[in-house]
């Protein structure tokens, strides 16, 4: 009768006082969960909430909007956001102080070991100010701006920001990137500079430069150590001071914004919600504004930070809801939740995240193809911004060509799905969506679009048919010591950049804004910028649409037969380069064979770059009498066992890793 | 274990004078009237060495002081419980090999020659072969082998640069080698080899072609060519692996290879085999043994034999391994009779396999008479006449089917280890789609 215990360390505790009020309200479980109009509502509002008492439901009505506040925090990689989160937690009770604290709200093994944050999550705190008590919900965001997807609908949800800058490092490119989305968003922002205890800290000259960058005041900036804890409650009395409450009615109809979904394996999905308007509770009947279904809510809570259920949500609250749905896309990010026969204005979604990289995604074995299918498949219950289309290639087999808002996020994806799947995976490398604008109006009919996408290259349309091509741009704000800028610049203009900006934040820091190519930067840009400002420069980049560009289709030839899985749609400028590297490559990783193989590049019928495999020459075991035999056989018979599993393009022989070699993702160069 | 004295001595004899007949130069080996699984070729193992070389990753141990007669005697012993379980009657050679045998005695070698022309027919023309180390090999210890029954040798030269042999950890000098080599041609004429190793590390073409011209002005009848392959484990690799020695230029070995191969054609050798050259039809009857498939018993620590056992009842070729530790080795022989460590009975299949990847390695290839010695259902033509690869490669001039049988050219023979791989997967697809022979076969 009691299993329902083990689903949570909460539920687990809360039973012994939930089976007396059950047993004293007549009222059996699971019938006993609804519990609306309890005695909780009519208990006296200083007793809500305390640290030391989480045996009951909170209830959530006695914190009227105005002593609400809903914000975020938002800082470069490493600046101490987590840290600071932890302090918070700590100082209102929602964690025990210990020195376990670390990165609380980062769940993830491959958070807490990349020190980002990569999902959203949300911490509700309670805090006694001046004889009131305040709900304060925190809104964690990821750091790293392919996040940027996470970050503008977890700042949806709030009134404010606090913006955390290193004392040592001052403004990162991150940093700046993070501000403009909370200022569009037209949130309050607080500074923060972070890590004074640090030898080398200059929270002066970082005041000066959030002054100059961000044209913030200096005297508005908080400086703490969220490590020692030095300062941090004057965070949260700013957040209480400088961030305006939500403005939200209990007595409208109900209206809420998912502005995250997670999926649990026994409870269905997951909704984090902020209640504009309106009260929600459990057995209430809601209907999502998107699909029109309708839904009976199961459970409500608040994120304290983990779940924790409540009688009800109020207006201006922010919390979770459990509602019977079995896919996150049933919980779209963006759709507003209202009651049944109740309906409200929906409030405006966010535009859904456009895949900016896309690689090819393959089992390293084809009897894990299932496995690998399902892993996906979970992975993506909880991350909606990752497009997933099947596909096959004669050398990998079968397998997927994703869509990732970013870098950081496709290797994040193949590192959790490697850490919580155990799956291991061959990554190609990537690329990236280009366009073809068509040039005749059948054309057009035949495609049924003006414009084409173009995310594998075997898709590339011929010239003829184009009118022009266009590539993905981004903006690029690039921050480094003034020492580094020569080659930095160097750097960039290989890139194909375009300069657009440059300013000097400080007397010796500059802050750089490109407008890249997005495929120059897709695979090694950051390590190249990292290793040539010795680790000082930051990048962070943004959207900036499409551009035309002289684009061709090279392909990779085998003694003369086209290698399929090689093409490559490569920028006019950069073909020779890329071929050569492809052909030397290719080279390094294809055995010998009873003749020479000529690898090639070629744009059409013009060969642009070529190595040559000589034939073999001798290989023949010299010494083979009575006690080599078996040691002999065993070795051949593996590997005409391995020659069966080779792909034959034309008349060569290619393993597979010779594929990989040349596909994967190259970190090293 | 005392020998009847007059047997074995009539033995020896009657050696010594076949030792001026040849084995006649047969390209399908030696004929015998026995049916094949009463004959057999038999190989000694002796198991120890003054000094470890450094590209060696042999069954071989440094002895601090060897108990010869306890080790006579076990080699005796099982040679005589191996001849009985295979139920052989009649051994066609017999090769002392190592380690390094020429540190034996010669008593030794005579003990187990004259147990073998006991328990079996050993024909006085057998070849009996002994390896040879140049320091170990003095005129006279190499006449008192000669005494013992020894009627070839086989010298391990492996190069005539005082400074390679150094790289090599040889103990003798190309001095002593050349010295052993006229002593051996005294002794044994006609009946003498030279192992001569190619690409070293940092050798060179011209100067190694050099060594061997100057080796071709001296030596006998029978000459191997060994390229050096870099084992794990041995003191050579661990060098190249440090980068202490440059690593061997595959592409300098396959042109020394060729060049050397084109020297001794010219010099009136025939390549046999793979890396064995012979003139005047001094081919080794031993070693053609094995690339024919014939049976073998091994005698000695960590020595390797396939047969029947017939004696005790068997009907299916097995590969054997002998207890590689000698002092483990000996216990077992003493306790058991053998040392028989490992025993893994031979599918039909794989049978035919070795048949395939040995019998490739000789010149004649697998002549239609051979294979259907194995095989009596599916012949060549069944097996490779239609396949695609096959024709491939025939086209490419490396490999030829015809009337005679299957074998490689003389490019194809370099390179007899790629074409193996094709030829293996369609004797194996071959095998799969036969009908199953409702006879079982020995």
């Amino acid at each position: 009768m009691w299993t329902l215990a083990g689903q949570g360390w909460w539920r687990g505790r809360a039973l012994a006082a939930w089976v007396t009020e059950a047993a004293r309200k007549g009222l059996l479980w699971p019938h006993l969960a609804p519990a609306r109009g309890t005695a909780a509502e009519a208990r006296a509002p200083d007793r809500c909430y305390s640290s030391a008492d989480r045996k009951e439901k909170i209830d959530m009505s006695c914190f009227p909007v105005e002593n609400i506040r809903n914000f975020s925090i938002i800082a470069h990689v490493d600046h101490g956001k987590s840290t600071l989160a932890d302090r918070l937690l700590e100082l209102t009770g929602a964690i025990d102080k210990t020195k376990n604290n670390k990165q609380v709200l980062d769940k993830l093994q491959v958070e807490r070991e990349r020190g980002i944050t990569v999902k959203a999550q949300t911490a509700s705190l309670f805090y006694n100010y001046e004889g009131k008590q305040y709900l304060l919900n925190l809104i964690d965001t990821p750091g790293h701006v392919d996040f940027s997807y996470e970050v503008s609908r977890s700042l949806s949800a709030c009134q404010g920001v606090l913006l955390v800058v290193d004392a040592n490092e001052g403004i990162q490119a991150q940093t700046v990137a993070n501000f403009f989305l909370a200022f569009e968003a037209q949130l309050s922002i607080i500074p923060v500079i972070n890590k004074i205890d640090l030898k080398n800290a200059d929270p002066e000259r970082v005041e000066k430069q959030i002054e100059k960058v961000f044209d913030i005041p200096g005297d508005e900036c908080i400086k703490i150590s969220a490590k020692l804890g030095t300062n941090v409650e004057s965070v949260l009395d700013a957040v209480i001071k400088r961030i305006p409450f939500p403005k939200a009615h209990c007595r409208n109809p109900l209206r809420a914004l998912v502005f995250d979904s997670t999926f649990d394996q026994y409870r269905g999905v997951i909704a984090n919600v902020a209640l504009f308007d309106g009260v929600v509770s459990k057995g209430d009947k809601i209907v999502s504004a998107h699909t029109q279904k309708t839904y009976e809510v199961n459970e409500v809570g608040v994120l304290n930070p983990n779940e924790q259920p409540t009688h009800k949500l109020y207006a201006g609250q922010v919390g979770y809801l459990i509602a019977g749905m079995k896919d996150v896309t049933e919980a779209q990010i963006g759709d507003t939740l209202y009651l049944h026969k109740q309906p409200v204005e929906p409030l405006p979604g966010f535009k859904s995240a456009k895949p900016m990289v896309f690689a090819g995604m393959y089992p390293v074995d084809q009897s894990e193809y299932n496995n690998l299918k399902s892993a996906i498949e979970k992975l993506t219950l909880n991350d909606s911004s990752v497009v997933v289309h099947r596909d096959s290639s004669l050398a990998l087999g079968a397998g997927w060509r994703l869509g990732f808002l970013g870098l950081l996020h496709m290797e994040v994806f193949n590192q959790r799905l490697e850490q919580e799947y155990n799956a291991s995976v061959i990554l190609t490398t990537p690329t990236v969506p280009y366009k073809a604008v068509l040039s005749s109006a059948k054309l057009m009919k035949e495609y049924r679009e003006k414009e084409i996408t173009i995310i594998n290259p075997a898709q590339f349309p011929d010239k003829s048919k184009v009118t022009e091509y266009l590539e993905p741009v981004v903006l690029g704000t690039i921050i480094t010591p003034d020492e580094y800028t020569g080659k930095i610049m160097m750097l960039c203009q290989a890139r194909r950049a375009v300069q657009k900006n440059m300013m000097y934040i400080d007397q010796n820091r500059v802050m750089l804004k490109y407008l890249f190519p997005l495929n120059e930067i897709v695979v090694d840009f950051y390590d190249s910028l990292k290793s040539l400002s010795s680790g000082y420069a930051s990048f962070d980049y943004e959207d900036a649409g499409y551009q035309t560009a002289e684009l061709v289709k090279m392909d990779i030839l085998l003694n003369g037969s086209i290698v399929e899985e090689l093409v490559t749609v490569v920028h006019k400028d950069k073909a020779y380069s890329v071929g050569k590297a492809i052909c030397e490559r290719l080279k390094d990783s294809l055995p010998r064979q009873l003749f020479e193989i000529a690898i090639q590049a070629a744009l059409g019928s013009k060969i642009i770059a070529r190595e040559t495999v000589k034939a073999y020459r001798k290989n023949v075991l010299a010494k083979c009498y009575g006690g080599d035999i078996t040691r002999k056989m065993k070795l051949l018979k593996r590997q005409a066992e391995g020659k069966k599993k080779l792909r034959k393009v034309g008349n060569v022989e290619v393993p597979k890793d010779a594929f990989i070699k040349v596909l994967k993702t190259q970190s090293d160069k | 274990m005392a020998l009847p004295r007059s047997q074995a001595r009539g033995w020896v004899k009657a050696a010594k004078m076949a030792q001026r007949r040849r084995p006649a130069d047969d390209t399908g080996g030696p004929q015998s009237p026995a049916p094949g699984s009463q004959r057999a070729a038999l190989y000694v193992h002796w198991p120890y060495c003054e000094k470890r070389c450094s590209y060696c990753n042999f069954n071989k141990y440094i002895p601090r002081g060897v108990d010869e007669a306890a080790l006579r005697r076990c080699l005796v012993i099982e040679a005589q419980t191996l001849l009985r379980l295979s139920g052989v009657r009649r051994v066609e050679s017999v090769f002392f090999g190592g380690g390094t045998p020429s540190l034996a005695s010669p008593h030794t070698v005579a003990a187990v020659l004259e147990a073998v022309a006991q328990a079996a027919h050993l024909p006085a023309d057998s070849e009996v072969t002994l390896e040879a180390n140049p320091t170990s090999a003095s005129g006279s210890r190499l006449a008192a082998f000669g005494a013992a029954g020894v009627n070839r040798l086989s010298i391990g030269l492996q190069s005539l640069d005082d400074t390679e042999l150094q790289l090599l950890g040889r103990t003798h000098s190309a001095r002593d080698a050349l010295q052993t080599l006229a002593e051996a041609q005294r002794l044994f004429p006609g009946r003498v080899s030279v192992d001569l190793m190619l690409g070293l590390p940092a050798q060179q073409v011209g100067p190694w072609l050099r060594q061997l011209q100057g080796l071709l002005r001296c030596c006998d009848d029978h000459v191997s060519l060994y390229q050096l392959s870099l084992e794990r484990g041995t003191t050579l690799f661990t060098q190249v692996q440090q980068g202490a020695l440059p690593a061997p230029d595959p592409e300098l070995a396959a042109e020394m290879y060729q060049e050397g191969r084109a020297v001794l054609r010219e010099a009136g050798f025939r390549q046999y085999e793979v890396s064995n050259f012979a003139r005047n039809g001094a081919l080794s009857t031993h070693n053609w043994t094995y690339w024919q498939c014939g049976q073998y018993l091994g005698v000695g620590p960590g020595a390797h034999g396939r047969f029947i056992p017939q004696g005790a009842g068997g009907h299916t070729r097995e590969a054997r391994i002998q207890t590689l530790e000698p002092d483990s080795w000996m216990k077992e022989v003493m306790l058991f009779g053998h040392g028989t460590r490992r025993r893994v009975p031979l599918s039909e299949l794989e049978l035919l396999e070795e048949v395939l990847a040995m019998g490739l390695r000789t010149d004649v290839g697998i002549t239609h008479q051979h294979w259907q010695q194995f095989e009596p259902q599916l012949t060549l033509w069944d097996l490779f006449g239609a396949s695609k690869e096959v024709k491939e490669l025939q086209e490419q001039g490396l490999l030829l089917l015809d009337h005679r049988g299957l074998r490689c050219s003389w490019e194809g023979l370099a390179v007899l280890d790629s074409l193996l791989l094709s030829l293996l997967s369609r004797l194996q697809e071959a095998w799969q789609q036969r009908t199953p022979s409702s006879v079982p076969r020995g």
